[in-house]
């Protein structure tokens, strides 16, 4: 597949949005790199959500949102596409609050491919296995399938929504906070799971945890205040030297 | 904390003057709110008990199944009750297919326009028409512009529309309860709004939705105003028809009617069958209301989150 920018697999030039007046994210460029993993990370209200939500254009489920500037997947403008729902599934999305579906744990995460038309048993079930072994869950889960999904614990239904969000084989795979309400040695094993993903996908993982961003990224983009203050390879970033002296700050621990 | 009154006996457990005070607020709080509680339930229970003691004499097999005799001053109210049964069921059939579906469609997919804040405002406002404004508008459409006559159709059909905004509230309500997070699951992996409906918004809202729709019903059932001039008529025989001896296009008796007119339009009848038929009217609202909580209840207890 030779496209103008084959090296890209997004990039995002002037995007601003905002919120009944109030601007979230400030004239943004960004590029994110095919099979690359780009941390973001960046204190509260920086407007890393806001971004990833950009990205699947789910922003246009929130009154009042306002977005101007261009986002290219593959070299396609995301606001042109029509099918935005085949858009949507061609990302995978992991948002901070754990979120079980009211139904069974099997069927949260065969959801997905069953909107997609997959409807055979053995194929389905296939897929359930392979993506909640991929997001750790698998050996818990795997004698009660048949249970609910909100009545999982919440580290649990975290992971759930992980595999729910590889379930529907994403090109890009966008994290937020995944591993809030996951515990260190869980985490860690997802965040292995992630380097392996990253060979398929291109991964976005918005985190607050600097050392977690040190660790998986290939680079690292610091957003504050809605403006993209440095992105760069990890070795720059976390150097100490980085372009941005708020930058070298914020990593240190000197604010946010 | 050093304005922490001083402990006693130097015990930081022990009961201070601080303590004491927050502890008679709550038992008042407790007391008056419970107070209110209770009082809310005298009015229902008194009437019940009212109407029990002053209509027990009539109540019988007879009162129920026979049709009225003697210029309603003996028999039963049979055709009311059936009339009643009817114009429950027919109004629903033409206030729940509407009411729910626009509900859905304010709720789920109405963006935040003039249009639909319009929209909102008229059912807000429908809300409030007094019953015997619906009256004068059933006479007009569905009377004398749609031509149903004088009929359990255009009487159920006021009574419907007068349930709409009822319908839409409950309905909105229930699928506001389903928390947003389960939608933007939903969107998240690329499912339409109309997939997400489907499979997460209805399925666990489908509890409330009935609930608020059987509700409305029984407040359908009590009015008078709405079939006054649209359908209700002051005596029909229908001896021996069993249950489907009113046509769609027929008058029919109904109770609220039958109560008003032999309680002010006739002399002598005797006190007895008055209560009667109010108790039974509220017998038959009762029905609908346990139907509809062991519907909620049932439902709940299958409650996924």
């Amino acid at each position: 597949m030779i496209r103008a920018h084959p090296a890209n697999k997004i990039e995002i030039a002037g995007l601003t949005v905002s919120y009944g007046g109030k601007t979230v994210l400030q004239d943004l460029d960004l590029e994110v790199r095919r099979n690359e993993i780009l941390a973001i990370i960046g204190p509260a209200n920086s407007g890393k959500t806001t971004l990833l939500k950009c990205i699947n254009r789910t922003i246009e489920f929130i009154p009042g949102a306002r977005v101007r500037g261009s986002i290219k997947i593959d070299g396609e403008e995301v606001h042109q596409i029509r099918d935005v729902f085949r858009l949507r599934r061609r990302i995978g999305m992991v948002f901070p609050l754990p979120v079980g579906l009211p139904m069974t744990v099997h069927d949260n995460v065969a959801y997905a491919p069953r909107l997609m038309g997959i409807r055979g048993r053995t194929e389905l079930e296939a897929i359930v296995e392979k993506c909640l072994r991929q997001a750790a869950l698998w050996d818990e889960v795997k004698d009660r399938l048949k249970t609910l999904g909100t009545k999982l614990s919440g580290g649990q239904q975290q992971r759930l929504t992980i595999a729910r969000a590889l379930s529907h084989r994403p090109e890009i795979l966008c994290l937020d906070e995944f591993s809030i309400a996951v515990d260190p040695v869980t985490t860690m094993r997802i965040e292995d799971v992630l380097l392996e993903l990253k060979s398929e996908m291109t991964i976005i993982l918005v985190t607050n945890l600097v050392q977690q961003a040190r660790r998986l990224g290939d680079r690292t983009a610091f957003l504050n205040n809605g403006n993209l203050v440095e992105v760069d390879r990890n070795e720059v970033v976390f150097s100490d030297q980085p372009a941005n002296r708020l930058t070298y700050e914020y990593v240190q621990g000197v604010f946010g | 904390m050093s304005q922490e009154p001083a402990m006693k006996d130097g015990n930081p457990f022990g009961e201070t003057d601080l303590i004491r005070k927050k502890m008679r607020a709550e038992a008042a709080a407790r007391l008056l709110f419970g107070a209110m509680a209770v009082l809310m339930v005298i009015p229902l229970l008194s009437i019940l008990l009212y109407l029990f003691y002053k209509g027990w004499p009539i109540l019988s097999w007879q009162f129920i199944a026979d049709v009225p005799r003697h210029n309603m001053k003996e028999g039963g109210i049979w055709p009311a009750i059936l009339g009643t049964i009817y114009l429950i069921f027919f109004s629903l059939c033409a206030s729940a297919p509407i009411g729910v579906l626009a509900g859905i469609y304010l709720n789920e997919f109405a963006r935040d326009n003039w249009f639909n804040r319009a929209v909102n405002l008229a059912v807000l406002n429908l809300a409030g028409v007094p019953s015997i404004v619906y009256a004068l508008f059933g006479v007009g459409a569905f009377v004398l512009a749609f031509g149903f006559g004088r009929s359990i159709l255009a009487a159920s059909l006021t009574l419907g529309i007068m349930n709409l905004p009822v319908t839409i509230a409950a309905t909105k309500e229930a699928l506001s309860a389903v928390p947003r997070s389960f939608r933007e699951a939903c969107w998240n992996m690329g499912a339409t709004p109309w997939q997400t409906i489907r499979t997460i918004v209805l399925p666990n809202s489908l509890s409330g939705i009935l609930t608020g729709v059987i509700l409305s019903v029984c407040r359908a059932a009590g009015e008078t105003a709405p079939i006054l001039f649209t359908g209700a008529v002051f005596f029909k025989p229908i001896e021996g028809k069993g249950l489907f001896a009113y046509g769609l296009f027929d008058q029919c008796m109904a109770l609220s009617y039958h109560l008003l007119t032999v309680s002010t339009q006739l002399q002598g009848v005797p006190e007895a069958l008055l209560y009667g038929t109010a108790l039974v009217l509220i017998c038959i609202v009762l029905v609908f209301n346990s139907v509809a909580v062991s519907i909620r209840v049932y439902l709940r207890s299958h409650q996924r989150w």
